[in-house]
């Protein structure tokens, strides 16, 4: 199919987009990568009478400053993937995005576009969740910080105000002892994730004991859901990573604990059936692959602890 | 919408038009321009069919407006042909493996597995294993090969492209 007819303006900086966005109200839609907003245009899912194209506004590249990577709304997910410094400091979203669409997608989708389209199966979604992060929202009133937990509101639905645009997103940089796993069902590679599931976790000075682990799913709910921190947490706390006393490849791993925790998480959450998978295969996919995610994410973080231990001695 | 005038370069060569802004990239090279090597698919961006390079880059011909191509260099398949319109290497390749049947998706399948070879070659890593074109390439479907000729033949112009 083909769009309807709309208007087209790009904007030079995020300042003039949300002064243009102003004027025209809700007949306008900003454009960012394109790859959601153009597809349900030519579906004629929307109808915009106004595109403001935001591609002009910002060439900034990823950066670190302060223990938090700053990611632009415009970096490309190819970047995500490519940039050394998002490789270095959120390991977890440079792996995840690999899943997202395919090549061409990925060469002009956005993170901002990314996540104010807000799709309930989103991995970007699922990770910046799990990482803690914070977006930077600029609207008429000036900028505001809004914690990734309250961004997400519904079916491809935002905190956002009517008139605010992403700007950035700000993610803490991963910590010595942490550890991350990414994990999706799909039925063919590239597809939206059937469920996917984003897992922290954080050892203690010793590196033995779980001190922290976030864990976040998509496609489990009609937004990208942040586990309840107590039940991934509680069941991890105070868990002895055997493996890595004598340096083993924690084949020891929590498998008991882990699999409780996973169950927890999934026994909360209430899926709804749809044309892609049931809402009892779903809460099954979320247990499975949250079990992968909580143990794979352990045995890094404890392979982590071990080099900075190691690090440590040595320096 | 009132139609406005832009200036594209498409392979290698600028061309005046005049563009409805809602207009996407795809529809104004095949339509307006007469480039029968891009196509329309599914308009999703999900079948490949529409791929151009945008400088360089891999992208949907159906996700893109064409006024935001204005000053970047836009290739199409056609824009790979050598003087005298002599194949490039890789198309040699499909010829030579029965890569192509219908040929509607070989546009596509050219365009990005030129820059999945390009790039490994950019960044000095080893030609692409034949996984690494099976991930390139989930986005470019195709109803006809059943892909098993499309790999062999971008393993061969990987090879020969890796032997320059």
């Amino acid at each position: 199919m083909v769009a309807s007819a709309f208007d087209y303006v790009a904007a030079g900086s995020y300042d003039e987009a949300v002064r243009l966005l102003a004027s025209s109200g809700d007949d306008a839609k900003i454009l960012a990568g394109g790859q959601s907003l153009m597809p349900m245009l030519n579906l004629r899912l929307a109808h915009p009478e106004l595109l403001i194209d935001i591609n002009p506004a910002d060439t900034r590249p990823p950066s670190v400053a302060g223990g938090v990577l700053r990611l632009p709304a415009l970096t490309r997910h190819r970047v995500l993937i490519e940039d050394d410094l998002v490789r270095q400091h959120c390991p977890l979203l440079a792996d995840a995005v690999r899943h997202v669409g395919n090549v061409r997608v990925r060469n002009r989708g956005t993170i901002g576009g990314s996540l104010a389209h807000a799709d309930p199966t989103s991995e970007i979604g699922g990770c910046v969740l799990a990482a803690g992060a914070q977006v930077l929202a600029r609207g008429p009133d000036g900028e505001r910080a809004i914690p990734a937990q309250e961004l997400f509101a519904g079916y491809w639905t935002t905190a956002l105000d009517d008139g605010e645009i992403i700007t950035d997103v700000l993610i803490p940089v991963a910590r010595p002892r942490q550890g991350w796993s990414f994990h999706e069902m799909v039925r063919r590679t590239s597809d939206f994730a059937i469920v996917a599931v984003a897992a922290l976790v954080e050892l203690d000075e010793s590196g033995t004991a779980v001190t922290a682990a976030r864990v976040a799913l998509a496609g489990v709910a009609d937004r990208v859901t942040l586990a309840d921190p107590e039940l991934a947490g509680l069941e991890l706390a105070g868990l002895e990573l055997a493996g890595r006393a004598s340096g083993g490849d924690l084949d020891a791993d929590p498998d008991a604990a882990v699999a409780a925790a996973a169950a927890r998480i999934a026994g909360r959450l209430e899926p709804s059936d749809d044309v892609h998978a049931s809402a009892a295969y779903r809460r099954r996919l979320a247990e499975v692959l949250t079990a992968r995610a909580l143990r794979q994410a352990c045995a890094r973080a404890a392979r982590a602890a071990r080099a900075a231990g190691a690090a440590g001695a040595a320096g | 919408m009132n139609k406005r005038q832009i200036m594209l370069t498409v392979n290698g060569r600028d061309h005046e038009v005049w563009v409805q802004p809602s207009q996407t990239l795809l529809d104004v090279l095949h339509d307006e321009l007469g480039l029968s090597d891009v196509r329309y698919g599914c308009g999703e961006g999900l079948c490949g069919t529409c791929t151009v390079l945008l400088d360089g880059e891999p992208v949907n011909g159906c996700l893109t407006l064409a006024v935001q191509a204005v000053g970047r260099q836009v290739t199409t398949m056609r824009g790979l042909l050598g003087p005298g319109d002599t194949l490039h290497p890789l198309q040699e390749c499909f010829l030579r493996r029965g890569a192509s049947q219908c040929g509607f998706c070989t546009p596509g399948m050219v365009l990005t597995s030129l820059d999945l070879v390009r790039r490994h070659r950019e960044q000095g890593r080893a030609r692409p294993s034949r996984e690494e074109i099976r991930y390139a390439l989930v986005g470019n479907l195709c109803r006809c090969t059943g892909y098993t000729k499309i790999l062999d033949a971008i393993e061969e112009y990987a090879d020969l492209a890796a032997g320059q």
